[in-house]
């Protein structure tokens, strides 16, 4: 008999996605219960990009994570990883195929009995790769990722950093086309964390390799990302650019992830408040003071986190207008003619 | 004392050759079955790479159950099969197949904790770089957990050591059978005394020499 039952493949709208999930569901039996860890998600992610997918722990986010390279196998739905239907290949092509995606950890998982640079070559031995070729590759990465020197040491003896450089490293050994990133930064300090960021961003400039970042961090995220999915509860609340959605969460979750909370400022009752939004729009400029100059009003800010972005101003700010209605208005005029985005903001009494 | 020194040192000679003959060949053959039964245990236990409950439920049993027969039952349990395989139920040669039996489930388990000592996660990693099953335990598994899998040889040993001295009621020889023959039923303190001695030195040299060797080779956590 021929494989007559195999599952159609569906077909694959844009030839630039290089994983699409479709209609995932994942399911976790146990005795007599079943928790719903992902349902019917739909992701598409582009060539080149790097994708973040951001939530709360819980969410469902390593959860979906592996089952981009099947480490969990979906209930239901199709994973394609170009154009390829990973639910329906063998399992000698799905090992094929993880050779193609690399990943990185939290806990870097890397082979305590092993030097770094064999855990570089590890990759490459499993692929069959001749001993001396593994090993040259495996220097030429380790000196990519900045630790040429490290070859001989065993990953006890390497700090938090340099450990997620050598499996950065390693996962890279079989030139994937997909680097899938699980929390790879929250084991680290701040510093630390950046400068992983930057080499997983010049990962994907300099060898176009397409990365997929898990985080439950905003600033990870905001740093790096193309676009983000956000995640809640087994289902993807929003997906967009890192832009779009950060300047303009729609779902509940997106603005508890990306508003930061300003619940320890409190106001009266009859006071308003407003939000500014700065999408780099307004260039660096000072408009809260120019405000209060030109609409001749005190504004008292109760919250404030701007960055500035290639002299652009991007951020958040929460200011409280004065009680005066004609005060408000010229505000809110004045907010609209320098094309400052605003919105009401309800604060808690 | 009832022999000349002469005496003594021939007999404690031999003695010792059979124990050592007899742990070395049975520490040979159970270690590498007890490895491969450990190993299949692991990976089709229900977090392991490859589960299967049926198979993981039958090696369970039959670890247990070799594990709760007491070493001189399985002795006369065993001596048809000894027979059948050495050809006679009597000497040093025929001790060794209870002892490797009874050796089994020992390393079996020995080697199934040590697997499982294996953070998870590095697994996990393995199979995410497209490892197959082959891969993951010969060269992930097993060299992670080499060290404990070095010191379960040693407990195995040192078991074998003991119940080796119980292999001579079926005319095994070796230094228990002397200790208790020519000391305990001939009422020779020094034969006992000087057969215990030895035996403490054997099993302190073990312990040594593989505390030498695991410290040497484990690169975790230094």
């Amino acid at each position: 008999m021929t494989k007559q039952k195999q599952k159609p493949t569906p077909e694959i709208v844009d030839t630039d996605n290089i994983i699409e999930i479709v209609q995932l569901t994942k399911v976790y039996k146990t005795a007599g219960s079943s928790v719903v860890a992902l349902s019917d998600v739909d992701l598409a992610i582009k060539k080149g990009e790097i994708f973040g997918i951001i939530g709360l722990s819980g969410a469902g986010k390593s959860t979906l994570v592996r089952c981009i390279n099947l480490l969990e196998k979906p209930t239901h739905g199709d994973v394609l990883f170009c154009g390829k239907n990973l639910m329906s290949i063998s399992r000698k092509e799905l090992l094929q195929a993880r050779r193609q995606i690399g990943m990185i950890f939290q806990q870097f998982n890397l082979f305590a009995q092993r030097t770094v640079l064999r855990n570089v070559t590890y990759p490459l031995e499993i692929a069959g790769v001749k001993k001396e070729q593994a090993i040259a590759r495996a220097k030429e990465l380790l000196d990519m990722v900045g630790l040429k020197d490290k070859c001989n040491a065993y990953p006890s003896q390497l700090s938090g950093g340099q450990k997620q450089r050598v499996a950065i490293a390693r996962a890279l050994a079989s030139d994937p086309q997909v680097l899938l990133c699980d929390e790879a930064t929250s084991a680290l300090d701040n510093a630390t964390t950046n400068s992983i960021l930057q080499l997983i961003k010049r990962i994907n400039t300099e060898l176009g390799v397409t990365v997929v970042i898990i985080t439950h961090e905003m600033k990870v995220v905001e740093s790096v990302c193309d676009r983000v999915a956000v995640i809640d509860q087994s289902r993807i609340a929003e997906c967009g650019t890192v832009k779009d959605v950060f300047l303009n969460p729609r779902s509940d979750i997106a603005k508890q992830l990306i508003l930061p909370k300003t619940t320890d400022a409190t106001v009266a009752d009859d006071d308003r408040c407003v939000r500014l939004i700065f999408d780099g729009n307004t260039f660096n400029q000072p408009i809260v003071s120019a405000l209060a100059i030109e609409c001749n009003a005190l504004v008292n800010i109760l919250f404030a986190d701007t960055k500035t972005i290639e002299g652009k101003t991007y951020g958040q700010m929460v200011i409280q207008l004065p009680k005066d209605i004609n005060a408000r208005r010229k505000i809110e005029d004045y907010l609209t003619a320098r094309q400052v985005t605003y919105k009401e903001e309800e604060l808690p009494q | 004392m009832k022999y000349t020194a002469q005496q003594y040192f021939e007999k404690l000679m031999t003695a010792t050759g059979e124990t050592l003959l007899m742990v070395l060949v049975s520490t040979v053959f159970a270690c590498a079955i007890g490895l491969f039964v450990g190993i299949a245990a692991t990976i089709t236990s229900e977090n392991g790479i490859r589960p299967n409950r049926p198979i993981n439920a039958i090696l369970e049993v039959i670890v247990n159950i070799g594990r709760s027969i007491p070493f001189i039952i399985m002795l006369i349990l065993l001596i048809p099969f000894t027979r059948a395989i050495v050809g006679t139920p009597l000497g040093t040669w025929a001790a060794i197949v209870p002892l490797t039996v009874a050796a089994i489930p020992f390393a079996a388990r020995v080697t199934d904790s040590a697997l499982k000592e294996i953070d998870g996660g590095i697994i996990e990693c393995a199979q995410s770089m497209g490892s197959n099953a082959w891969q993951i335990v010969f060269k992930v598994m097993i060299p992670e957990s080499l060290p404990s899998l070095l010191r379960g040889m040693c407990l195995t040993i040192i078991n074998l050591i003991g119940y080796s001295a119980m292999a001579g009621t079926v005319g095994g020889g070796g230094l228990g059978d002397l200790a208790y023959r020519d000391g305990y039923i001939s009422y020779d303190f020094m034969t006992i005394f000087l057969s215990v001695v030895i035996l403490v030195a054997i099993v302190q040299l073990i312990q040594w020499v593989f505390n030498l060797i695991v410290n040497k080779i484990d690169k975790k956590n230094r």
